[in-house]
């Protein structure tokens, strides 16, 4: 069953064509990277998918959740960096989409949260200030926040940029331990030797082509081999 | 000592100042935090100087200044938020551009008028022992508005401060609540001008929250802090006023700047 549905997108720009009838599903259960050169339409992508842009033409068809569930962790930004909250605070604020008139956050939703703090090993951070964590810690917190905004699909935005080896190596497992529970990841990354590794499915968008399918299928198509052969001989 | 200073609290004029400062103080805390931690403290800057430069067109056309300040620091706040998104001009730039041009065609109009009760120098450095009962009614009537938007709006507003496209993401209508937080300042600006001045207003919305986050770890103790702060260095800033025959407003700007420097210093040395 796919939870994610795209058809012919497209996407313009004051006449610049950005995404061109692209076509893709996501199953559930999935993990789906997105890789592409910059300026290929990544963050275009993204924010059509979270609907924060319209379409130019096509369509996306979501399945059993609507578009404020995907579960968003974007790239952390300049002004997170001295920011005074706690890792509570920030976790807390994934449960917006789900009490939209209420002031204060339900009891349930605080449960919830230390469940998925305790998932994530981040319970003993809990009352942390969030500018003082590790960038490994502060990725798995916002990994976290996402996951009290999803009903079972997350979208993570380049998460392993800014860590180290063993940062990510940690990331990457807490991932298959999410994948294990059915949850559904897309991941936007540059990383194309991780993603055939790690991923079921992979979307590579080029300026001139385009790519879907199983990673299986990526290792062996054109663009796949281009692509693995690059990253190799930059290592 | 003690007993010279209250006995100044049995004039009229003495307790709508304490009124008015303490709402004051207690709405600019507030909306500093968001406005320093989204890096827009330079709009409070901005925003006052086209009060002042709307308060004297108003003065100079015979219109009460704060009914025409009002909506138009809102149109400019608005604005402010626009340029600082998408625009050729940096927002920097742009917010030194309209408040300098605000200020001088405050001050060319008021010249130009003629009019001698304009008195150019409370507008820019604030005249809190000249306010009315109409002012602590108005005051105390927008204050009041502030304080409940802000606490209905709390957890929105802290999302939208940390990570708008998350925020965005999850569905909360990041634009309005960036246009409430540019209305609430703009109102609490306009308000605020009438104690501090145009020039020295930002000083109450920046110093509290800076010098909370010094010390504190999360959100709502900055919060918590930035009021007690906020209200401490209006208090000491009024008593310094009339001990020392100072203005009020230089007054409270000077005791803020040692309250941060004594808490930078504290959070260097307990850090270690």
């Amino acid at each position: 069953m796919a939870i994610i549905a795209v058809e012919n997108l497209t996407k313009r720009f004051s006449g610049n064509l950005v995404l061109d009838n692209l076509n893709f599903a996501v199953e559930k259960g999935d993990t789906l990277y997105i890789v592409g050169e910059n300026g290929s339409g990544k963050t275009t992508l993204v924010k059509l998918l979270l609907g924060l842009m319209d379409a130019s033409s096509g369509k996306i068809k979501f399945d059993g959740i609507n578009k404020n569930q995907i579960g968003y962790m974007p790239q952390q930004n300049e002004i997170q960096a001295d920011f005074p909250a706690s890792v509570n605070e920030i976790i807390m604020s994934g449960f917006l989409n789900r009490a939209s008139f209420m002031p204060f956050y339900k009891k349930e939703h605080k449960n919830e949260a230390v469940q998925l703090m305790e998932k994530l090993h981040i319970y003993s951070l809990r009352d942390r200030s969030f500018r003082s964590l590790s960038g490994g810690q502060k990725q798995r917190v916002l990994l976290c926040r996402a996951l009290c905004a999803a009903n079972g699909v997350l979208l993570l935005d380049e998460p392993l940029t800014a860590l180290d080896p063993l940062a990510s190596a940690e990331f990457y497992d807490v991932l298959s331990d999410l994948k294990a529970q059915g949850v559904t990841v897309i991941i936007i990354s540059h990383d194309v030797q991780c993603a055939v590794k790690y991923g079921d499915k992979i979307l590579h968008l080029g300026r001139n082509d385009t790519f879907f399918g199983t990673s299986h299928e990526y290792c062996h198509s054109e663009i796949g081999k281009r692509m693995l052969v690059e990253g190799h001989s930059h290592d | 000592m003690i007993k010279y200073i209250f006995s100044f609290f049995q004039y009229d004029f003495m307790r709508y100042a304490l009124i008015i400062g303490l709402f004051i103080s207690v709405c600019c805390a507030l909306l500093g935090v968001s406005l320093v931690l989204k890096r827009f403290s330079m709009i409070g800057d901005g925003l006052s100087h086209v009060g002042f430069g709307a308060s004297a067109i108003a003065l100079a056309l015979g219109f009460a200044p704060l009914y025409v300040a009002i909506p138009i620091v809102i149109i400019a706040a608005f604005l402010m938020l626009r340029i600082n998104k998408n625009s050729k001009i940096k927002g920097d730039a742009a917010i030194a551009i309209v408040s300098s041009s605000a200020l001088a065609i405050g001050y060319t109009v008021a010249k130009l008028s003629g009019n001698v009760n304009i008195d150019i120098g409370s507008y820019m450095f604030g005249s809190i022992y000249t306010v009315t009962l109409e002012d602590v009614i108005i005051t105390a009537v927008l204050s009041f508005a502030v304080i409940v938007l802000y606490a209905v709006f709390y957890n929105k507003l802290f999302a939208v401060t940390f990570d708008e496209e998350f925020a965005s993401a999850t569905g909360v209508k990041t634009e309005a609540y960036n246009t409430l937080l540019a209305c609430l300042t703009a109102v609490t600006v306009v308000v605020g001008m009438r104690m501090m001045g145009a020039l020295l207003i930002s000083s109450l919305i920046i110093f509290p929250v800076l010098t909370a986050s010094r010390v504190c770890k999360n959100y709502r103790s900055v919060i918590t802090a930035s009021l007690i702060i906020s209200v401490f260095n209006f208090l000491a800033g009024l008593v310094f006023s009339i001990v020392l025959n100072t203005s009020p407003g230089s007054s409270v700007v000077i005791v803020s700047l040692s309250v941060f420097v004594v808490f930078t210093v504290a959070s260097k040395i307990f850090k270690k």
